[in-house]
């Protein structure tokens, strides 16, 4: 309840959560302000913004209205931020909570793999996967929080390295609680803040991986994503630079909006760090 | 008759909103020439407050309202930044409770030294050398030498201290504040650190002002006495006078809680061993790559003592002696490598996780630190109702089980909902014990349970467990530093050193008749022996009350 009453006292926080809102309100209303299907021939292609009523913010190479693409770009982009860092999330805080719990042989095997992905530039290893799985949205998907885990898992074992050595953990164990409930239900609670706040960074970068994909034409074709607007628009940059811009926009709004939410989170969960 | 620093009527005020408007308020001491003043109060008391407004260090919004600090008839309140530096260090030494903390990790101790000249004084190198060698000669440390170039992390928690006192003395102030310097420091390494302030003082002619919450170190060093409660100055006086003749109701009350180390006559014992520990062992090894890290410890080395049904039976000894390992070892949180330790005729050590889980709620721990033994998210009740539940317990027969334990530790019942936060230290411990005992374990283990607390409160938890002890029946393991603790509450004690058990026996008979010389130093090193609290004998006795 504190916690909420400092996070939207923050005028940080405040912004960014209006930026989100905007963003999460332009996913709702998508479908009934723009009924078609985003991806069908709207008019004459590259018109510029602003010049015909019916496309207010013009249209693309292939005549698709820039603005309903947006919108119902939103929904995907939002989508796979979610889904990806939910992924990304449960993978790292369980890999980051065995290894830092039980340590020993359990975690240097844990962190080596966590070294073998982090080694690997994440986004080489997204191309990979999806060449080899292919870029449907889904697989898309997958394949963000499957590369995107490692810096949580060593988070979480970072707070449970602290944690499972203070005396309330010994206090669990002697009145004979198992491990599975000592890790997940006592410790857990305690180590997650930091990993709340990181979950935010995850999303910013999840959402610019896909957008980073489509540039290279390598995310699914056949949904109205951002990144696909803007790969799109690389062709003709140099004159109707705004098929990449507004888009571009976009992403930088809710990367934005995202990575402000998760300062004020940072701030709201560790108020004595702030005030310094 | 006027000393070098005289408070007087100094009131620090806190900003709005902590849980009093004043830190300290009208508070006077008139520190003399070559005395060592000690300042004593529980914890909260404004003690180190007052160091901090001598030196010029209080915190951001907490500000001086009234009074006035002289120091060789200057206010130290007028003046500014420049002039406060030149006195700081060099007029007014100070030593504080961790020198690890105030210390440089990155620099010898030579050159920490050699810069108290190098700030104050314009010597050159060489003679800076010598001075800061014959400083360290003065605080009887061994091997100067070496010390001199030693790093903090290179030197045991004695020598730290001893460097951080040849630093202070470096300038030869007037006025040394030492805030709890031997609070850190095991009770062999205290009693000489009290030996070489007394001396140093003596040699040098300081003005010591001294703060302890410790009556032991009081009797031991002090020459006069002020008592300290709520930021209030409640008595003064001469040390001998305020001990043992105290007018003020909350002196004596203090005074009361300081266990005396004269163990009162042992019960007669029972035969029944209801655990017994034989030739157990640990070593603690640390694997890595390199040779160079790896390292083994052996913390226990082939400890073997019982324990009578009903009896308590202390494990004294200092930090590092192995102690809370084997109190970790007998509730299974740590593995021995060797030996057997038997619950009645069970082998705990032979025995599988699970089973171990089952039999847990027979042998429970009660666990030192009141802040960290208490999960932050849970409430107080879950706390005690969950132990019950993992045994099989239904939720609600468990909620009325764990409202009994409440009040059986003298905890409100209403209080459960609440989170450990919203309670005191000493609240918090008795949590912890109701935890410990929903489950009516036959044996307790304690670890040093009430070393974290302020005396009085001390005294309040141990009533109440020797009253629980006679009203469950219980058999306790009683794990402590301080041998005026054991001398009061154990029925037997094992004195270990260095992973091993160098002398046992009934607490009354080691106490007036040590065999080992180990034990022989330890109880020497009790500060305060020559002072017997009047109270002494009563202490547990009040029980009933």
């Amino acid at each position: 309840m504190q916690t909420l009453t400092r996070f939207l006292g923050n005028p940080v926080a405040l912004i960014g959560l209006s930026l989100f809102l905007l963003v999460a309100a332009m996913a709702l209303s998508a479908g009934s302000l723009f009924p078609n299907d985003p991806l069908d021939l709207a008019g004459r292609p590259l018109q510029w913004p602003l010049g015909n009523p019916r496309f207010w913010l013009g249209t693309d190479v292939q005549g698709r209205d820039i603005a309903a693409v947006i919108f119902h770009g939103a929904r995907v982009s939002l989508l796979i931020g979610v889904v990806a860092t939910l992924i990304s999330m449960t993978i790292g805080v369980l890999i980051g909570a065995l290894a830092g719990y039980y340590g020993g042989l359990i975690d240097e095997m844990l962190m080596r793999l966590t070294e073998a992905f982090q080694t690997l530039p994440n986004f080489l290893l997204l191309l990979v996967l999806v060449a080899v799985f292919g870029s449907d949205i889904k697989t898309v998907t997958i394949a963000i929080g499957l590369v995107s885990w490692p810096a949580s898992a060593r988070l979480t074992r970072a707070e449970f390295l602290t944690l499972r050595s203070r005396e309330f953990v010994e206090a669990c164990r002697t009145i004979g609680m198992r491990d599975i409930q000592i890790i997940f239900r006592e410790i857990l609670p305690n180590a997650m803040p930091p990993v709340i706040v990181y979950a935010s960074v995850v999303m910013a970068i999840a959402i610019l991986l896909e957008s980073a994909l489509a540039f290279l034409n390598l995310s699914d074709p056949n949904v109205p994503s951002w990144g696909n607007l803007i790969g799109g628009g690389r062709a003709v940059l140099r004159t109707q630079w705004y098929v990449s811009a507004i888009p571009g926009v976009a992403i930088l709004m809710t990367v934005l909006a995202v990575s402000l939410i998760g300062q004020g989170l940072n701030d709201a969960l560790n108020p004595r760090l702030k005030r310094r | 008759m006027s000393g070098p620093l005289a408070i007087s009527g100094l009131t620090v005020s806190l900003p709005a909103g902590a849980d009093r408007p004043f830190a300290l308020s009208d508070v006077s001491i008139d520190l003399r020439r070559g005395e060592i003043h000690c300042l004593i109060g529980e914890s909260g008391s404004g003690k180190s407050m007052i160091a901090n407004a001598i030196l010029g260090l209080l915190p951001e919004n907490v500000r001086i309202s009234a009074g006035d600090i002289r120091f060789e008839d200057r206010s130290l309140l007028t003046l500014d930044d420049r002039e406060m530096r030149k006195i700081r260090g060099a007029r007014i030494g100070m030593i504080f409770q961790e020198p690890m903390t105030a210390l440089n990790p990155l620099r010898t101790i030579g050159d920490q030294i050699g810069e108290m000249f190098q700030t104050h004084t314009a010597l050159d190198r060489a003679t800076i050398r010598v001075r800061v060698r014959s400083l360290l000669s003065d605080v009887r440390i061994a091997r100067p030498e070496e010390i001199e170039r030693a790093y903090p992390h290179e030197l045991s928690g004695g020598q730290r201290q001893r460097a951080m006192i040849a630093m202070a003395l470096a300038l030869e102030p007037a006025v040394l504040i030492a805030d709890e310097p031997t609070t850190a420091l095991d009770v062999t390494t205290q009693a000489q650190i009290l030996a070489l302030v007394r001396d140093l003082q003596a040699r040098k002619g300081a003005s010591v002002l001294f703060i302890t919450h410790d009556f032991g170190v009081v009797a031991e060093i002090a020459d006069r006495v002020t008592v300290l409660q709520n930021g209030r100055v409640v008595e003064h006086g001469v040390r001998d006078q305020l001990l043992n003749h105290p007018s003020e109701p909350y002196t004596r009350e203090l005074i009361a809680a300081v266990p005396s180390y004269l163990p009162p006559p042992s019960i007669v014992e029972q035969a029944e061993q209801i655990l017994t520990i034989s030739h157990v062992s640990k070593t603690y090894r640390r694997f890595g790559l390199l040779q160079r890290s790896r390292r083994t410890t052996q913390a226990l080395s082939d400890v073997s003592t019982s324990l009578t049904k009903g009896t308590t039976l202390g494990i004294v000894g200092e930090s590092g002696s192995g102690k809370s390992t084997l109190a970790r070892c007998i509730v299974r949180l740590v593995d021995p490598d060797a030996g057997v330790i038997r619950l009645r005729d069970a082998d705990l050590t032979a025995m599988s996780r699970r089973d171990l889980r089952a039999q847990s709620r027979h042998i429970q721990m009660v666990f030192q630190d009141p802040y960290g033994s208490l999960n932050p998210r849970r409430t107080a009740g879950e706390l005690v109702t969950q132990g019950l539940i993992i045994h099989g317990m239904p939720g609600p027969q468990a909620r009325a089980e764990a409202k009994e334990m409440f009040a059986v530790v003298g905890l409100d019942p209403q209080a459960m909902d609440r989170y450990p936060h919203e309670f005191s230290g000493g609240q918090r411990q008795r949590i912890g014990l109701a935890r410990a005992l929903a489950l009516r374990p036959d044996v307790l283990v304690a670890d040093e349970p009430v070393s974290a607390l302020d005396v009085s409160v001390q005294a309040q938890i141990l009533r109440l467990l020797a009253d629980l002890r006679k009203r469950f029946g219980l058999s306790m393991i009683f794990i402590t530093h301080d041998l005026r603790v054991a001398a009061q509450i154990c029925d037997r004690v094992a004195v270990m050193k260095n992973g091993e058990i160098v002398e046992h026996g009934a607490t009354a008979k080691v106490f007036a008749s040590p065999e080992h010389d180990y034990t022989k130093l330890l109880l020497r090193s009790i500060p305060g022996q020559r002072w017997v609290p009047p109270s002494a004998g009563a202490y547990l006795a009040a029980t009933a009350s």
